[in-house]
């Protein structure tokens, strides 16, 4: 057998393959069978070494890729984070998830404290809007007017307060739009990484694609996979993101009123 | 008149809860998903049902089937409010008997207006 390291090139191995081809034509034209068995020997030595060379290197550029992939195979799933920018990545997203919530629960909060405050103030202010025209237009007696007075007077420093709680409330919701800064960063990260990811599978892929070549493979699952695809074809997907690109995907609200009217809806 | 919100985001069940209030419908309850909102339906009187359709353990549209399933709640109106934008999908959920279908992102104005609608058809028919 021979030594991995003492293998040729693919462009070498083919080359000496076509070498030995010709040798076999001219041994067998000589009538020479012998001979002609023993070069067939030949090629398939050189044919195995060229496999061994390729399935060393495939071993090795597996070995590289799987490395690049940050996951830590021994210790995956073991609890053991630091070793694996995957686990890493999911428990980045995790925390946007967080993040994002934390940020629209505590938004919902002042708002839903908020509407009550402002709904009362305006309310407060077209009743007293509405009586104070009577004072202007004298239709008031004095009691009423004495009424009036004190009613002014709380509606004055209710106001004040609400408005200053309304401006803190702004503040705090102002303040809760940070998490767009923060995840951000995160998902950019996450974002570096799937390019990363993509990057070490397309040569893994290249990798195994030149062994299924020198080894003569022959996938036949290709299309069975596409097949299988094709059946999930409602499966729930979520947000669009590129809407405008895909037909089978409708562009808005408008565009489901028009599908469901065009359903007799 | 009783609503039920099926959504698996707190946040989205929280916007359409206050958005119903608008509206002036306060009587609501939530559930995260299928599994937990079809029991609520059958044990309950609802009135109205609002859905999501992307949920884990069982989703809006399997909701939607299980409802028209079921003898004593297939007449219930049913509105989709979802992210799921695929033409097939909103053919899928028309055939399986929804009442209006709105996509998320969606405005205050757009979620009054299907409801209107769906009212306006269950109380002609």
């Amino acid at each position: 057998m021979l030594d991995v390291d003492e293998a040729k090139e693919p462009s070498e191995l083919i080359s000496s393959l076509q070498e030995s081809a010709e040798k076999l034509v001219a041994k067998l034209d000589q009538g020479d069978y012998a001979g002609a068995s023993s070069v067939i020997e030949e090629i398939k030595q050189q044919r195995d070494s060229g496999i061994y060379r390729e399935v060393g290197r495939l071993t090795r550029g597996l070995h590289d890729a799987i490395n690049n992939f940050h996951i830590d195979v021994e210790n995956y799933g073991a609890g053991d984070k630091q070793d694996s920018e995957m686990v890493n990545a999911r428990d980045r997203l995790d925390y946007v998830i967080t993040m994002t919530q934390e940020a629209a629960d505590k938004t919902m909060d002042m708002v839903e404290d908020g509407i009550p405050m402002a709904t009362n103030l305006s309310q407060e202010a077209a009743i007293l809007q509405k009586d104070w025209g009577r004072l202007i237009r004298r239709e008031m007696d004095p009691s009423e007017f004495r009424e009036l007075y004190k009613r002014i007077d709380v509606f004055l420093s209710q106001a004040n307060t609400s408005a200053d709680s309304l401006n803190e409330k702004f503040n705090n919701i102002l303040m809760a739009q940070g998490y767009q800064d923060l995840t951000g960063q995160v998902i950019k990260k996450v974002i570096s990484l799937v390019q990363e990811v993509e990057e070490r599978l397309v040569e893994l892929v290249r990798v195994a694609g030149e062994v299924e070549e020198i080894t003569g493979i022959v996938r036949s699952t290709d299309k069975k996979e596409d097949d299988s695809k094709n059946e999930k074809n409602n499966e729930a997907e979520g947000p669009q993101i590129n809407a405008e690109s895909r037909t089978d995907v409708v562009s808005g609200q408008d565009d489901v009123d028009d599908l469901l009217s065009s359903l007799g809806f | 008149m009783k609503i039920l919100i099926v959504d698996d985001f707190s946040t989205m069940r929280r916007i359409i809860k206050n958005l119903l209030r608008d509206l002036g419908f306060s009587n609501t309850q939530e559930a995260d998903d299928g599994l937990t909102g079809l029991p609520m339906l059958q044990s309950g009187s609802f009135d109205f049902l609002i859905t999501d359709w992307n949920m884990p353990g069982m989703t809006g549209i399997d909701l939607l089937k299980a409802v028209r399933a079921d003898e004593r709640l297939r007449d219930l109106p049913i509105l989709m409010v979802t992210a799921e934008a695929k033409r097939d999908q909103i053919i899928e959920a028309a055939q399986a008997g929804v009442n209006g279908y709105v996509v998320k992102p969606f405005t205050a104005a757009v979620l009054k207006e299907k409801i209107d609608k769906v009212f306006e058809r269950v109380d002609a028919s």
